[in-house]
C-alpha cells in the first residue's frame, strides 16, 4: 500500500502526478525533453534504453518495466534488445558508443563522483559527443530521482506485462504529456 | 575541469551545465522553483534545509553550500548554517516535524525502498501531512538527480562558504526562474 493517500487507478509515477499536479508539470516536461523530443544525435530508443538500464540498477520495478516497454516500441517492437541490455549491456547487440554511454550511466547511478576521466575518454573514442555525454549523465541522474520518487512513496507497481506493453505503446507514440488511462482494479487488489 | 567542454567555463556547478543545454535547463529550473519556492505548508527555509542536507549526504559541495546559503538567506541565520547542516543542526532550533522529514529524506537519499511504514507513521505523529511527506520525498529524490548531474560531469565549484553568500541571497529572493 502506498505511504500516502494516492488515487488507486493509476500505477507508479502516474498516481503521484495525479496527487500533485504542481510538481507533475515540470517532471513531465523534463522526461519529455530528455527522452521523447528530437535530440541532436541519440534516438528516442537509445535514450529509453539508458532510462531502463538505470531503473533496473535501482531495482525500480515500475520504471524499469514501463521504460523497457517504451524502449521496445521505440526500437521497432524489439523486446530482445531490452532484455539483453538489462542482463548485460556489454554483450547486447548495441553500438560500442552506447556501451560506453551505459557504462557512464551506471557510474552516475552509483554516485556522480564515480565517473572517471577514462570513462569519458573511452566514450569519446567510441564517437560520443559532449552533448551525448552530458545528456547521458542527466538521464541517468534523472532516473535516480524518478526511481526514488516512485519507490520512496511505495506506489502501486503492477506485475502485468500486458499492461506495461499497452502503456509503453501509448508513450512511445504520444510522448509523456497526454493523459494516462485508468486501470480497473479488483477490490481485493486494493 | 569539467568532463566536457562547456560554452562558458567560468560558470560554477550546475550553472555551467544549464547554460550549456537550455532545452533541459528549463524543466530543471521549473522543478527547483516549484519544489523550493512554490506554495507549500513547509517554509522555503525548511525546504532548502532538506535540499542542502541531501546534497551534503551525497557529498556534492556546490549544491550543499549554495542551497545551505539559500536556507540561511530565507531564515536570516547567517552563513554558519552551512556548517550547522553538515553537523546535523545541533545548535539550530528546528521543529520535531522537520527532524522526522529530514530522516525520511535521508532514507530516500540511500534508496527509495528504505522508507518504512514506521518512518511515515512517525512523521504523521509529528503533524506531517501527506503533501509534506510527498514533497520531502520528491525534494530528496530531485537532489539525488541535481547532485549526480553536477558531480557526474565534474563541474568546478568555489571552495569557501563566503563565496556562496550572494548566490544564496539570489536563490532565496529572486528564485530559480533565471540562472
Amino acid at each position: 500500500m502506498p505511504h500516502i493517500n494516492l488515487p488507486s487507478e493509476f500505477p507508479g509515477i502516474r498516481s503521484l502526478f495525479m496527487f500533485r499536479p504542481e510538481t507533475a508539470a515540470p517532471l513531465n516536461a523534463l522526461v519529455q525533453t530528455l527522452l521523447h523530443n528530437p535530440h541532436p544525435s541519440l534516438t528516442a530508443g537509445e535514450r529509453e534504453l539508458i532510462a531502463t538500464y538505470v531503473s533496473g540498477l535501482n531495482n525500480c520495478k515500475y520504471c524499469c518495466n514501463i521504460h523497457g516497454a517504451i524502449a521496445q516500441h521505440q526500437l521497432g517492437n524489439n523486446a530482445q534488445i531490452v532484455k539483453q541490455v538489462l542482463a548485460n549491456p556489454y554483450t547486447a547487440p548495441i553500438s560500442q558508443k552506447m556501451k560506453s554511454l551505459l557504462k557512464i550511466a551506471a557510474k552516475v547511478q552509483s554516485g556522480g563522483k564515480n565517473v572517471t576521466n577514462q570513462d569519458i575518454v573511452n566514450a569519446g573514442e567510441e564517437g560520443a559527443t559532449d552533448i551525448e555525454i552530458q545528456d547521458t549523465v542527466l538521464i541517468a541522474a534523472a532516473f535516480c530521482m524518478f526511481n526514488r520518487y516512485v519507490d520512496g512513496l511505495a506506489t502501486w507497481q503492477p506485475d502485468d506485462a500486458e499492461l506495461y506493453d499497452k502503456m509503453g505503446e501509448q508513450r512511445a507514440r504520444e510522448g509523456y504529456l497526454t493523459a494516462p488511462f485508468k486501470v480497473n482494479r479488483e477490490p481485493e487488489d486494493l | 575541469m569539467a568532463h566536457i567542454k562547456l560554452l562558458n567555463e567560468d560558470l560554477p556547478g550546475i550553472v555551467g551545465l544549464l547554460n550549456n543545454r537550455p532545452e533541459t535547463a528549463k524543466p530543471l529550473l521549473d522543478l527547483a522553483e516549484t519544489l523550493l519556492r512554490g506554495p507549500s505548508s513547509l517554509t522555503s527555509g525548511e525546504r532548502e534545509i532538506i535540499a542542502a542536507s541531501v546534497s551534503y549526504w551525497n557529498q556534492c559541495h556546490f549544491c550543499h553550500t549554495s542551497h545551505a546559503a539559500a536556507a540561511a538567506a530565507h531564515l536570516k541565520s547567517g552563513l554558519e548554517l552551512i556548517d550547522e547542516i553538515k553537523a546535523g543542526l545541533p545548535n539550530t532550533p528546528v521543529s520535531e516535524k522537520l527532524k522526522v522529514l529530514l530522516h525520511i529524506a535521508h532514507q530516500v537519499q540511500r534508496g527509495g525502498k528504505n522508507v518504512t511504514e514506521e518512518d511515515i507513521a512517525f512523521a504523521r505523529e509529528q503533524g506531517a501531512t501527506d503533501v509534506e511527506i510527498h514533497d520531502t520525498v520528491l525534494i530528496a529524490a530531485a537532489f539525488c538527480m541535481y547532485n549526480r548531474y553536477v558531480d557526474g560531469l565534474n563541474t568546478w565549484a568555489p571552495d569557501p562558504n563566503e563565496a556562496y553568500a550572494e548566490m544564496g541571497e539570489r536563490m532565496a529572493n529572486v528564485g530559480y526562474g533565471r540562472f
